[in-house]
């Protein structure tokens, strides 16, 4: 859709904020005199340290106040202090927190049947609303899911006749 | 109390957290009257953000009443109706006393990069989010902000993220009085970059997306040209055509989940290779003129992307990046709220009880139900 001509000029406001001193530079307002930038600052009060958590070794101390949502734990746990011995610069730090990630999704499948819970990933993944606004791709995917984890039976199926057909052969050699 | 809970990639539910307890002098309890999703929120529900762990709460943006404050705490009070910048700052660190509040150094422990995000996975400090009815909110003298009396509660939850993102990516184009300015991306951040590009004297605001329910809402409310590039057999030439030399100013308000090229759909979304599908920005450098600037607001994760830096370099573009300074901005966006300048409200398309959060973010993630902008109300908003 093109413009029209007046277009710009039904915008209650246009140019209030020209200035043509936003020249490109950084995004920094209010500039700090180099020295006073790097002379430090009072410090705010550390929040206590009483869970586990993980800090970039570009830090040199905790910061003071931080999350406490969700501390490591488990398998993913290990993995994620493994990373942290990495530096952000690090695809070593990236790449295994990502992997602790998904390690992490079937931990907590683990921890809601411990708790006598069976998820209801039908439900998590808003599946209602799926089914209001979206009926045709919700049926269509479950088909194509469907039809994809037969075929991955039959396969198997097939090959464990195929081994036990295998296995009830006379052996030539053993029996040579 | 209720609280969104991080399942995995697809995967969210409502469940009962303990609430929040202040662990700092500086800290203050929320109880929360209005949470978004962010478009944002919707990289670490497909799980492109590493270190984002299971049991988690997101929520970066909310508005909600003071229900404690800790010793340390002076400008806020029980009882004070507050909106929460997403940003963690402590106010007082050489970037915070820059103004550059979402960068502070002093609440994020896990990366240098980023402050601390309210719910935005550990790689912005683990802390749990506003998606739930009660929220922590640290260095509570600096962020939250009363809201004005005359303000309506649904404008003031935008004035925590979409409005200060989406003025942020404006003001870093340098847009000059008779600019042409090119936004990538319709969702609510786009739409509000390209309103805001008028704001800063463009001439022309252009804005490309696929969603065509969402390209028509941006040619009324911004208003804006606008191009589905699903129609376009190759939208970085169809820019160079129809803005002669290059656009002055591109604005990349999509990140990291972007559409339009399979090559970063599977390398940035399916095998989490890169910090997310970077076509927008692709197109960005691309597409804006030699000498011209690229502004960055959409979200990418930590790791390396596939870029055309070399073409940065030839064509001498500026890159100007970050997130939002919320606090900076609040003052003047807040007189443009108040003098009809900027709506916000308008923005928002749904109104979803928490306790229906699983399909509040398959609403948005698939953009069902010409979903826009969905805001989450507790029960106890409700009464």
């Amino acid at each position: 859709m093109q413009n029209t001509e007046d277009t710009g000029t039904r915008v209650n406001g246009r140019g209030v904020d020209a200035d043509p001193k936003n020249d490109p530079t950084y995004p920094i307002r209010h500039r700090l005199p180099a020295e006073e930038a790097r002379s430090g600052w009072v410090r705010p009060a550390q929040q206590a340290v009483d869970v586990e958590v993980l800090r970039s070794i570009e830090y040199p101390e905790m910061t003071a106040v931080f999350g406490t949502s969700t501390p490591p734990a488990g398998l993913s746990g290990m993995i994620r202090r493994a990373a942290f011995a990495y530096s952000e610069s690090s695809y070593l730090h990236w790449l295994p927190l990502v992997l602790a990630d998904r390690i992490n999704v079937v931990e907590g499948i683990l921890d809601d049947l411990r708790r006598g819970r069976l998820p209801n990933g039908f439900a998590e993944a808003g599946g209602k609303a799926q089914w209001r606004y979206n009926r045709r791709r919700l049926i269509g995917g479950t088909l194509v899911r469907a039809a994809l984890a037969a075929v991955l039976i039959a396969y198997v199926r097939g090959r464990v006749k195929g081994n036990c057909a295998a296995d009830s052969q006379p052996n030539d050699q053993d029996g040579g | 109390m209720l609280a969104m809970n991080y399942r995995g990639p697809h995967r969210v539910r409502i469940d009962r957290k303990p609430t929040p307890e202040i662990l700092h002098p500086e800290d203050a309890i929320v109880r929360v009257t209005r949470s978004c999703i962010c478009g944002s929120d919707l990289h670490l529900y497909n799980g492109l953000v590493p270190d984002t762990r299971v049991g988690m709460t997101f929520g970066h943006e909310f508005t909600g009443v003071v229900e404690e404050v800790g010793a340390g705490v002076h400008t806020i009070k029980r009882g004070d109706h507050v909106l929460v910048p997403f940003n963690i700052a402590c106010g007082r660190c050489a970037f915070c006393r820059e103004e550059l509040y979402g960068n502070c150094h002093e609440s994020n422990p896990q990366a240098t990069a980023v402050g601390g995000i309210f719910g935005y996975s550990h790689t912005a400090g683990g802390y749990d989010g506003g998606q739930a009815e009660y929220v922590r909110v640290p260095y509570a003298d600096v962020g939250p902000t009363v809201i004005p009396d005359w303000m309506d509660l649904d404008d003031a939850v935008l004035l925590t993220d979409v409005v200060p993102t989406g003025y942020q990516a404006a003001e870093m184009g340098g847009i000059q009085p008779g600019d042409t300015v090119v936004v990538f991306g319709a969702g609510p951040v786009g739409i509000m970059a390209a309103r805001c590009a008028w704001l800063f004297g463009a001439a022309r605001v252009i804005v490309i997306d696929r969603e065509e329910y969402r390209l028509a809402f941006a040619a009324q409310y911004c208003p804006a040209e606008t191009y589905n590039f699903e129609s376009l057999k190759d939208p970085v030439v169809f820019l160079k055509q129809t803005t002669v030399i290059g656009a002055d100013v591109c604005i990349d308000a999509v990140g990291a989940d972007a559409a339009g090229s399979r090559m970063q759909t599977i390398l940035g979304r399916k095998l989490l290779l890169e910090g997310g599908a970077v076509t927008a920005l692709h197109w960005a450098i691309n597409s804006v003129k030699k000498g011209g600037i690229v502004s960055i607001v959409g979200v990418y994760g930590p790791i390396g992307a596939l870029v055309p830096i070399g073409n940065v370099v030839n064509k001498g573009i500026t890159i100007r990046a970050n997130q939002a300074s919320v606090k900076r901005l609040l003052p003047r966006l807040i007189e443009h709220v108040q003098n009809g300048v900027l709506n916000p409200k308008a923005l928002i398309t749904h109104r979803i009880p928490l306790e229906h959060v699983s399909d509040a973010y398959r609403i948005f993630s698939s953009k069902l139900d010409e979903c826009i902008k969905p805001v989450l109300v507790p029960p106890s908003a409700r009464s």
